[in-house]
């Protein structure tokens, strides 16, 4: 199966009992956005920047102890953001402004600024949500979704595409297995027309059953929604908890703010 | 070892606030727009269908094609799952994909969600679709039309995603690059991955065009166009 996604959309998550697991979903994902905006918010440009940047580090990095989320997990999880590292890289060199002399390179010195601003922000962002995945059940993150007002048909959708990722992509692994055991190889163009159509055969199979669940589902009383208990009420304790975190980055962007 | 040539999946802090909310407000309009407008498309079977064929797209995504020396992409599936099962039901799958990948695989920021969704599953498909629907009237009526026509739409839908980012940078970036700088050098890689996405989406809609036309939104028009035929006469009287 292809590394990136990994296989299984569990993939990502790690089961354990800490505090952060058993938070409720929707509490951490208004935490893990909130984080997000204030790393967002903070002035790129501005001489503490870099200060504020490690204080938000060492906030994620406590939220993630607490969530006993390892360092390699982390690691790991910033692989996606290597196409845009590459990009922020880039932004010294194209940037305009003053220039400054670093190891005989002539970069833009707000392009510096800009780049590695970039790329804290995106790392930081990133660490955020990885302890988010890697603490909270993708079934429990459709239930945040939905008490956080997603529109009932695209959490629906969301249902069902969680549910069937893993049958598509065991499906789409088994006819892998069924080409290579056949002799196929693959690799350049002439690969492609096989692949094309492993692709178009995993499309109608995929819409088949979609048409069966639906039969399936409608012979079971589906009337176009699906019945959810009440949601249970959340502990003022559990908000605290999870919003020290954005709190905590808060309180380093105020401080930033009114020193420099 | 590959480096992995992923499309325009903008993560936080990229863009500046007023532009990421800005995006996020076209994006939640969009939805709320396709919503109402896929049960056109879908009726009653919407969120079923829509839920495997994001399914689908997801797991198609994991096919890599090579790029360049050592570079791989992989599809995007903006224009094929417009072709397959029309632009409104194509934004939806776009935007579950986009957010299971943000919120279960961190890839693709949280607040940069609705600049996501505005690139990928807003514009590449409203511009996709726009070609291809434009292509396909003016080509014939055949399979190789519609072929072309999807394979030209698939291409172009890349670099103007990626153009799309270009000026959002340029409005909402915090550093004075040269626009024609950042558009060439994102043009420039785009365009290659516009290429395999054309080749891959070309390939899997011929592979379901060959075996159920019906399931093909994009090809309404071939189907009234080629009535069914009638057994002849001969294979009539073998059969007896």
């Amino acid at each position: 199966m292809g590394a990136a996604h990994g296989g299984a959309l569990t993939a990502r998550y790690m089961p354990g009992g800490t505090a952060v697991h058993r938070l409720e979903p929707h509490v951490k994902l208004v935490s893990v956005l909130a984080f997000a905006l204030v790393v967002v918010a903070t002035p790129v440009h501005a001489p503490w920047a870099p200060v504020a940047y490690a204080g938000y580090l060492l906030a994620v990095l406590t939220a993630a102890t607490v969530a006993g989320v390892g360092p390699g997990r982390l690691l790991r999880g910033l692989v996606v953001e290597i196409p845009f590292a590459a990009f922020a890289v880039l932004l010294p060199f194209v940037a305009g402004g003053p220039q400054v002399e670093v190891l005989g390179l002539s970069l833009s010195r707000s392009g510096l600024a800009a780049g590695g601003g970039l790329l804290a922000k995106a790392t930081l962002s990133v660490l955020a949500a990885t302890v988010l995945a890697a603490t909270t059940e993708p079934r429990a993150l459709l239930r945040g979704l939905e008490r956080l007002r997603l529109p009932q048909v695209l959490v629906q959708i969301l249902m069902f595409m969680i549910r069937y990722a893993d049958v598509v992509g065991g499906e789409l692994h088994r006819m892998r297995v069924a080409r290579e055991s056949r002799g196929f190889t693959g690799g350049g163009l002439r690969g492609l027309r096989v692949l094309g159509a492993t692709a178009g055969a995993l499309f109608v199979r995929s819409y088949e059953r979609g048409e069966r669940v639906h039969l399936a589902m409608l012979s079971r009383g589906y009337t176009g929604s699906v019945p959810t208990g009440p949601p249970a009420p959340v502990a003022p304790r559990s908000w605290a908890v999870a919003l020290s975190l954005p709190l905590a980055a808060a309180a380093v962007l105020a401080a930033g703010m009114l020193a420099g | 070892m590959c480096n992995k040539v992923v499309v325009v999946h903008v993560p936080d802090g990229f863009l500046d606030v007023p532009t990421s909310l800005a995006t996020g407000a076209l994006a939640a309009g969009t939805v709320a727009l396709a919503l109402r407008k896929a049960r056109t498309e879908l009726d009653d079977r919407t969120a079923p269908l829509a839920g495997l064929t994001a399914a689908f797209v997801f797991a198609g995504q994991m096919i890599n094609f090579p790029v360049a020396t050592g570079t791989s992409g992989h599809l995007i599936g903006a224009v094929l799952a417009a072709v397959l099962v029309g632009p409104w039901t194509a934004v939806l799958c776009m935007t579950v994909v986009l957010l299971v990948q943000a919120v279960l695989f961190a890839d693709g920021g949280l607040t940069a969600l609705g600049t996501n969704v505005t690139l990928m599953a807003l514009m590449a498909v409203v511009i996709g679709y726009g070609v291809f629907r434009g292509l396909s009237a003016l080509l014939p009526r055949t399979r190789t039309g519609l072929l072309t026509a999807t394979g030209t739409a698939a291409f172009l839908s890349v670099p103007a995603a990626a153009l799309a980012f270009v000026v959002l940078f340029e409005i909402g970036g915090t550093v004075d690059v040269p626009l024609g700088t950042v558009a060439a050098a994102m043009t420039g890689v785009h365009l290659l991955i516009g290429l395999g996405e054309a080749a891959i989406t070309v390939a899997v809609v011929g592979a379901v065009l060959a075996v159920r036309p019906d399931l093909v939104h994009g090809a309404a028009r071939l189907r009234t166009a080629t009535p069914l035929a009638g057994r002849p006469a001969a294979v009539m009287e073998g059969a007896r």
